[in-house]
């Protein structure tokens, strides 16, 4: 299992670089894959981490950019903006919660 | 892969690799030919999956796939058991009046159950991904259909020339 250090703090990832355990995260490991990723986060950008790690909790999956859409109110083209290229993989990993398994 | 030394610290920490080189300038164009319910989906989940990727994506709608753009028919496709043999069901009943409603009212609750988006609303989340839509020409005058009966967010009615040269280096997917 690889670990790496971020935030001078050694945690687990999986082979793709993504955080293990879920409740190892905390708000400055986040605002750290933030900034190592090129994201540079506002309240927009908290308000959508915020929601992917309460419905990881309450479904026990992370959520497609659709329903993160739909849930938050949020237009996908914004989604697009806050976190390009890869929307709902950067906004997983931000948030610490696997990458999303649903097709749509 | 990446992974040889993460089992050890290192100095730079280990990140995912959002924005992989091999994946810089991959271009998917997908051929949506058929106007039915079910043959609508494929190009557009595909399609919407590859924009989620950072895929540059183009949809270009011929013949039948017209349906799928026209204003007039995009929110009334339909699935049929006639000719669909996967249905599992007896060729005879597919005639009989109401069936084809009947497979069109499943099909799309067990589509908005999965909370897939219907057709236009798919399409309005593909453009809103940065996905481009394109009509077929040759389709247009065949049907005597201009832009004005198209969705405002068509790009453009194109010919198979413009198509085959727009798509250079692209993948294609033919549906």
């Amino acid at each position: 299992m690889p670990s790496t250090t971020i935030a001078g703090r050694q945690i687990n990832v999986n082979d793709e670089g993504f955080l293990l355990d879920p409740d190892d995260w905390t708000e400055d490991l986040g605002a750290e894959f933030a900034r190592l990723i090129g994201v540079e986060m506002t309240e927009d950008h908290w308000k959508l981490v915020r929601y992917l790690r309460q419905d990881y909790k309450a479904q026990g999956e992370t959520p497609t950019l659709r329903r993160v859409s739909t849930q938050t109110g949020m237009p996908v083209k914004q989604l697009f903006t806050l976190f390009p290229g890869k929307p709902a993989k950067k906004m997983a990993y931000v948030a610490g919660v696997p990458k999303p398994k649903g097709c749509v | 892969m990446t992974t040889i030394d993460h089992d050890v610290q290192t100095e730079t920490p280990f990140v995912p690799s959002f924005d992989t080189p091999s994946e810089e300038g991959r271009k998917l164009a997908i051929i949506c030919s058929k106007g039915t319910l079910d043959m609508a989906y494929p190009g557009l989940i595909l399609g919407n999956a590859a924009l989620g990727e950072g895929i540059e994506t183009h949809l270009f709608f011929t013949f039948w796939g017209f349906d799928m753009i026209n204003k007039k028919t995009q929110s009334s496709l339909k699935a049929t058991l006639l000719g669909n043999t996967a249905m599992h069901m007896p060729q005879g009943l597919g005639g009989i009046p109401g069936m084809t409603h009947l497979a069109t009212s499943q099909l799309k609750k067990a589509i908005a159950e999965l909370d897939i988006p219907e057709v236009p609303d798919f399409l309005d989340q593909i453009v809103a991904s940065g996905g481009h839509l394109w009509a077929c020409r040759l389709s247009a005058d065949m049907n005597h259909l201009t832009e004005a009966d198209l969705r405002d967010d068509v790009e453009g009615i194109i010919s198979a020339s413009d198509f085959i040269e727009m798509t250079a280096g692209a993948q294609l997917l033919f549906i």
